[in-house]
């Protein structure tokens, strides 16, 4: 039944000193309707901050926004940090002005979607249904 | 008004007009149905099928309209407008090194450009240096690195900068930047006195746009009047502000919004200087201003015809400027970022064509067009030519630059441009009634607005409402082959060099100049009535550096903390 089904819960994160949060902003705000818990981090985060509230809000994903062409580098430290802390089990996903050629590498990197400009709210919805609905099938309520 | 129709007998104006609504108009309707249910501008104004008399009847042609540089300036700035000088063509450039960016703006200027324009990397745009642990990563990456006033000589080596006039990109840390192109200019030969050009220094839509601040509000607006004030009396060919719209409109606002936000922190400032005993008259006409061009033409045109009207009624007839030149909103406008999709990137050539016609017919002094590959990339060389190229072609070649205001008079433009400054001055108003835009500003008021537009926006695109050609509608798969521009790299080591320059130009400088300029900042900076300009200017000439100084500025008044509202 839904109403015994886990609550995705969502954070939306911005590393860095990047102020484009216009994206962020409206992602947080589609999920957040689409009946997902979400918290948004603000800007000028660092990726300790980050990992911090994903481990203290117990998220299952995690969304990066970056139009500040630093996204490689805060990803691949969140994402090392992500492991230290055992948190591999967190989706993560990626959006902003993403080369195609960065958005392979990220995905290598174990990122799950990267989502460019342009792409509707729903299809980001619909992914993190997918990925994060299914990796919480382990809860015993009986309705995987 | 009364005409004669046919049969000879006199009939008002809106009889005819709801007769013909009543008639022709539904009968049209009846073959073919309306393509939308409901038609409204970007900003969600709905707009009629046609507009006549009956719309402009309110207005004064003498009052509200009259004529090009005279006050209240709907038509123009002024009165021969681009018939004697065009408008400036000012490409904003910034990457990399200092030198990077010195080697672009001589490619821009070789192609056509009259007007520099600086944007700034975001460890500098925030008050960090080049060799910061965590934001060094960031160093180059959307605008150029600029530690010391090393860098700012070598950013404009070669350039005449009493002919040439610069525009700089930067806010929270502005004062510094100010004072370092003082310092370059004076070792370049040239003069306070003679510098020209802008620098953007709006701290305020920082806070609910573009996201680039640093400390609180209220010190960080003082320190605005301390930059106008200073201005006036070093620099008093340059531009001290330039009071921004075009982040706001970029983050989600509308038309209006942009419009009464970006007025109402004109005010704000202006309003603070007088609070400070600095008479107003002194500072208004340095004050310019920053609008987006979107893609709503006519909208964007009364937007930018109202603006000046509106921007002209308020420091007359409220802040009680006596200058006309105070009452003279003087605009650069750059088309909307926003519009421009990463999909078929060529049609972004059209939409920045058509948004600067926009600009063109709404009055600008100087304009920055969008390349086609800047949804997801520095613009290339190639790119950037075609937008100046764009500029070129419809001031030399459409003959639209030959009359002033030529839609001047046009029922739709008049009827518009009044309703977008009636609703400005109603937000205005409704912000003055919340204590002003700083008090607007730290209740979240004012991000409220722009994220509730922005959700709106976004609500029409995603429902089909709003068709964007080649997103939501006309899509085609992405083709990688049509996508293949030319790409534009960075250096990848300019942070290497950059942090060399850095920590040598440390070690050469007298420690104890540098350590007593830094420490009489700290003294201004906590004394909130006392001009920081000469103290931050001392610490420029003793080699500080944009870090250093913004250290200080930190550790006294503080940091903002960033909204999570959404």
């Amino acid at each position: 039944m839904s109403e015994t089904r886990h609550r995705i819960k969502v954070v939306v994160a911005k590393p860095g000193l990047d102020g484009h949060d216009r994206g962020a902003k409206v992602i947080a705000r589609a999920l957040r309707d689409a009946g997902m818990e979400v918290v948004y981090t603000g800007i000028f985060q660092t990726p300790a901050s980050i990992v911090r509230t994903v481990l203290q809000e117990d998220a299952d994903v995690l969304g990066i926004s970056s139009l500040s062409g630093a996204h490689m580098e805060y990803t691949t430290e969140i994402l090392d940090q992500l492991r230290q802390e055992g948190l591999d089990d967190v989706t993560v996903v990626v959006g902003g002005t993403i080369p195609t050629s960065d958005a392979a590498r990220l995905r290598e990197l174990g990122v799950a979607g990267v989502f460019g400009p342009g792409t509707p709210t729903a299809a980001v919805v619909e992914f993190i249904r997918s990925r994060a609905g299914r990796l919480r099938t382990a809860i015993p309520d009986g309705h995987p | 008004m009364e005409r004669l129709i046919r049969d000879g007998s006199a009939v008002t104006e809106t009889d005819t007009v709801d007769a013909w609504r009543k008639e022709r108009l539904t009968e049209d309707y009846r073959s073919i149905a309306p393509r939308k249910e409901r038609f409204s501008t970007l900003s969600g104004t709905e707009i009629e099928d046609v507009y006549t008399p009956e719309h402009v009847a309110n207005l004064s042609y003498e009052r509200d309209i009259g004529l090009p540089g005279v006050y209240p300036f709907t038509r123009g700035v002024r009165a021969s407008m681009y018939r004697g000088r065009p408008w400036t063509i000012r490409q904003v450039a910034g990457f990399g090194r200092a030198e990077d960016t010195n080697s672009r703006y001589k490619y821009l200027l070789a192609h056509g450009e009259t007007g520099l324009s600086t944007d700034f990397d975001l460890p500098t745009l925030l008050g960090h240096d080049s060799d910061h642990p965590v934001y060094s990563r960031e160093m180059g990456k959307i605008g150029v690195a600029i530690d010391t006033v090393a860098d700012t000589n070598a950013l404009f080596a070669d350039i005449p900068l009493d002919r040439v006039s610069t525009s700089l990109t930067i806010n929270a840390s502005a004062a510094v930047l100010l004072a370092m192109y003082l310092v370059t200019g004076e070792e370049s030969g040239v003069a306070g006195a003679q510098l020209m050009g802008t620098v953007q220094n709006d701290i305020l839509k920082e806070y609910t746009a573009q996201n680039e601040f640093i400390f609180p509000p209220e010190p960080a607006t003082e320190l605005v009047v301390d930059t106008m004030e200073y201005a006036a009396k070093v620099m008093p060919r340059f531009n001290p502000v330039s009071v921004s719209g075009y982040h706001i409109r970029e983050a989600g606002a509308t038309a209006v919004e942009e419009l009464a936000l970006t007025l109402s922190a004109g005010v704000t400032y202006l309003q603070r200087a007088s609070r400070r005993g600095i008479d107003i008259d002194s500072v208004a006409p340095r004050l310019s201003f920053f609008f987006d061009i979107h893609k709503d033409f006519f909208e964007e045109i009364a937007k930018l015809r109202a603006a000046r009207r509106l921007w002209a009624r308020l420091t007359k007839e409220r802040l009680g400027c006596r200058d006309p030149k105070s009452w003279l909103m003087r605009i650069h406008a750059q088309t909307a970022g926003v519009s421009l999709t990463a999909q078929q990137p060529l049609n972004n050539v059209v939409r920045t064509t058509v948004e600067a016609l926009a600009g063109v017919l709404g009055g600008v002094q100087s304009m920055h067009t969008n390349s086609l590959d800047e949804a997801y990339q520095i613009p290339s060389e190639g790119a950037i030519k075609v937008a100046i190229r764009t500029q070129q072609i419809l001031l030399h070649e459409t003959g639209v630059a030959d009359v002033v205001d030529p839609l001047g008079g046009s029922y739709y433009i008049e009827r518009l441009t009044e309703q977008v400054e009636e609703e400005a001055l109603s937000l205005i108003d409704r912000i003055d009634e919340l204590g002003g835009l700083i008090p607007a500003i730290e209740s979240g008021y004012v991000s409220r607005i722009i994220a509730d537009s922005s959700w709106r926006q976004q609500e029409a695109i995603e429902a089909g409402r709003d068709i964007i050609v080649g997103v939501n509608q006309h899509a085609e798969e992405m083709d990688e082959a049509t996508n293949q521009f030319e790409t534009f790299a960075i250096d990848p080591t300019a942070l290497e060099k950059q942090v060399a320059r850095l920590q040598e130009f440390r070690r050469t400088r007298d420690p104890h100049r540098a350590g007593r300029a830094l420490k009489e900042v700290e003294g201004a900076a906590a004394r909130l009535t006392t001009n920081r300009m000469p103290f931050i200017e001392e610490a420029v000439r003793a080699r500080c550096s944009v870090g250093e100084i913004c250290d200080v500025l930190r550790s006294v008044w503080g940091e903002y903390p960033p909204s999570v509202v959404f």
